[in-house]
């Protein structure tokens, strides 16, 4: 050990140390109705930033323009520290991003192996078949699955399979930010709790950024570091969970003070 | 290499070396990442020297699936897992990955050989069209029954719903079928005209037209179009039911859904597709009118009386026989297929496919040994 490595503690080191995602000044605008506007958002490294909101306030439409799927009618959006409508922007954020759409979309003709394994020969032909697979299979089971569901098809598994499913695939490229759309809508209460458990192992062992959209108020409470609530066009206000919820605005005091809210309040850890 | 060139500054290597001084230890250092997998797997491969101890304290990053390698290459020389030396950032991620592959220690299902798939792909197929068989066997019987209860029962009739079906299924049927047939009728008139010519017997274009279009052609063309149109229509609807639980709600109420959809729908197409067959036959008749007029300069008045002369009416009822055969077969394939869709919308795309396949080789088949059967009875 003569010659003394540069990096002692790597990651730490590794690019870029500030918020995988900031947004500044965002508008979005479906025909003359506005969505949002004047949207500001930063996700900090390593946080699960929950975001919530009424029905329509667009945390979909946030998501999928994050993602580069909407084109924005104004404002930025940074994404790794380089702007998302710039050359080279998407294809960094397709490397380093996994996406868990609401029921999985995953594949339907491609057994849940194949599923896994399209991120990795898209972005890495050249490994080897027998690698990839394998990597496949590793996936499945962080996720929680077994290899008997590997050659299976989406339409062979449960909804909360699918969901599992999903995330592997979301997860094949070991992405260093996750999207997920309502990851635990659908599922029964135990199911949705494993999946939260699991949401937080995988982000304390692999040290992910998590963008969450979400309902469920277990969820909120039990694995989100920090909540974001959306409503009159732009984030009404965003901080941990207590914060967010003393704070004055009637939408959110419905919402964390209902009847839902104070059980989930009650069964926090 | 094409590995590299997507984050600047990364360009660094893994590497596996020997620690001086001591021979049977690695030091491992640089990026054990996915996009240095296949050089590190190669490098694994590559090592012939036994090892006693790891020292990963190196690692420059780490990610699922260097850890996956680094567990391959501990397996390899039995070495735990534990005493793998790690940043502890890298030990969280080498111990998660190690708890997934321990918690599912069953091998995985390993695909057969080509061949053998191959084999029993034939095999499943074999079976599928036998239970096909049979199954459209069960429900011709169920729908018969179903039918016997209704008819004598007016209360049970649903007059609405087979008025509309009707429209759907032959009104709105009836320009494609006469435009397609008056086609075909032109084009059998130029086929007889162009090798009859040479015999200098045109005339029996009027026969070739007359006989082909009364016996096989009006009601085969309209039995083929609807087979198409209907039988796949059925299936989307009663699929589209079936995969939104409508049929099973319809059951929980009480409600049969062969008497309710199988049924009128049945009657429909009874009705329809002899009479759709009729106005073929005319179309047809008419299109090889119109070639002899212009091409062979045979009058209208020639032509009809032809056909009054050399077509007995036995022709056009050997044709017509067959239009209620190909109503139930197009009827029941269409709604049998429906009824087999499963819950994705996937499934209503590939029963739709199968009802149409199905319904065309059907009516073809029945149209062949049909031809046979009134030939060999001397009709």
């Amino acid at each position: 050990m003569s010659e003394a490595p540069i990096a002692e503690s790597p990651i730490a080191e590794s690019p870029i140390a500030e918020s995988p995602i900031v947004i500044r000044g965002l508008k979005n605008q479906f025909g003359s109705q506005v969505v949002h506007q004047g949207l500001d958002l930063e996700v900090q490294r390593g946080e699960i930033l929950g975001v919530v909101g009424g029905s329509g306030t667009g945390k979909s439409v946030l998501m999928r323009t994050i993602l580069g799927l909407r084109p924005p009618q104004g404002g930025q959006i940074e994404v790794f520290g380089q702007r998302i409508d710039r050359a080279g922007g998407l294809e960094s954020l397709r490397r380093r991003s996994g996406v868990l759409f609401q029921d999985g979309a995953l594949f339907s003709s491609l057994s849940v192996a194949e599923n896994v394994e399209v991120p990795i020969k898209a972005q890495f032909p050249s490994l080897s078949a027998r690698l990839r697979h394998e990597l496949a299979l590793l996936k499945i089971r962080l996720v929680g699955l077994s290899a008997e569901a590997a050659p299976k098809l989406p339409s062979e598994l449960s909804g909360g399979m699918r969901k599992r499913a999903g995330l592997a695939r979301a997860l094949a490229l070991d992405p260093e930010l996750l999207f997920l759309d309502e990851p635990t809508a659908g599922l029964d209460p135990i199911g949705a709790a494993a999946f939260d458990d699991l949401l937080l192992t995988l982000k304390q062992s692999l040290g992910l950024t998590v963008f969450l959209i979400t309902h469920d108020l277990d969820t909120l409470y039990a694995i989100c570091d920090r909540i974001a609530v959306l409503g009159e066009k732009r984030i009404l206000t965003i901080g941990p969970i207590d914060e967010v919820a003393a704070f004055d605005h009637d939408w959110v005091q419905n919402y964390f003070h209902g009847p839902r809210a104070r059980a989930a309040q009650a069964a926090r850890r | 290499m094409l590995v590299c060139c997507f984050t600047p500054g990364m360009a660094e290597r893994p590497t596996i070396e020997t620690v001086s001084g001591s021979e049977e230890k690695l030091r491992l250092a640089g990026p054990w990442r996915l996009d240095q997998a296949d050089r590190l797997a190669g490098e694994i491969a590559r090592l012939r020297r036994p090892v006693k101890a790891l020292d990963g304290g190196d690692i420059s990053a780490l990610d699922a699936a260097g850890a996956l390698l680094l567990l391959r290459l501990a397996d390899r020389f039995d070495i735990a897992p534990d005493a793998i030396t790690l940043s502890d950032q890298h030990r969280a991620l080498l111990d998660a990955v190690a708890r997934a592959q321990a918690a599912d220690d069953r091998e995985p299902v390993v695909r057969e050989a080509r061949w053998r798939r191959l084999l029993a792909h034939v095999g499943e197929a074999v079976v599928e069209t036998w239970t096909h068989g049979v199954q459209l066997l069960a429900f011709t019987g169920q729908t018969l029954v179903t039918l016997v209860k209704v008819l004598p029962n007016p209360r049970l009739w649903r007059p609405t719903a087979t008025v509309h079906h009707m429209e759907q299924t032959g009104l709105d049927a009836l320009p494609l079928v006469a435009l397609l047939s008056f086609l075909i009728g032109a084009v059998v008139a130029f086929l007889g005209a162009t090798v009859l010519r040479d015999f200098g017997a045109e005339l029996f274009v009027v026969d070739l037209v007359a006989y082909a279009f009364l016996r096989e052609m009006g009601v085969l063309l309209t039995a083929i179009l609807l087979a198409g149109r209907t039988a796949s229509a059925f299936t989307a609807q009663i699929g589209t039911m079936k995969s939104r639980e409508e049929i099973d709600a319809m059951r929980t109420i009480g409600l049969d859904p062969v008497a309710l959809l199988v049924i009128p729908r049945l009657t429909a197409l009874l009705i329809m597709l002899p009479l759709l067959a009729v106005f073929a036959m005319l179309a047809g008749l008419l299109g090889g009118m119109l070639v002899a007029l212009f091409s062979l300069g045979i009058p209208v008045e020639m032509y009809i009386s032809r056909v009054y002369d050399s077509i007995e009416l036995r022709h056009y009822l050997v044709g017509l026989v067959k239009a209620p055969l190909f109503a139930l077969v197009i009827a029941l394939v269409g709604c049998l297929e429906g009824f087999k869709v499963g819950g994705t919308a996937q499934s209503v795309g590939e029963r739709t496919t199968s009802a149409v396949v199905q319904s065309i080789t059907l009516v073809i088949v029945i149209n062949a040994v049909a031809a046979v059967f009134f030939m060999e009875i001397g009709w």
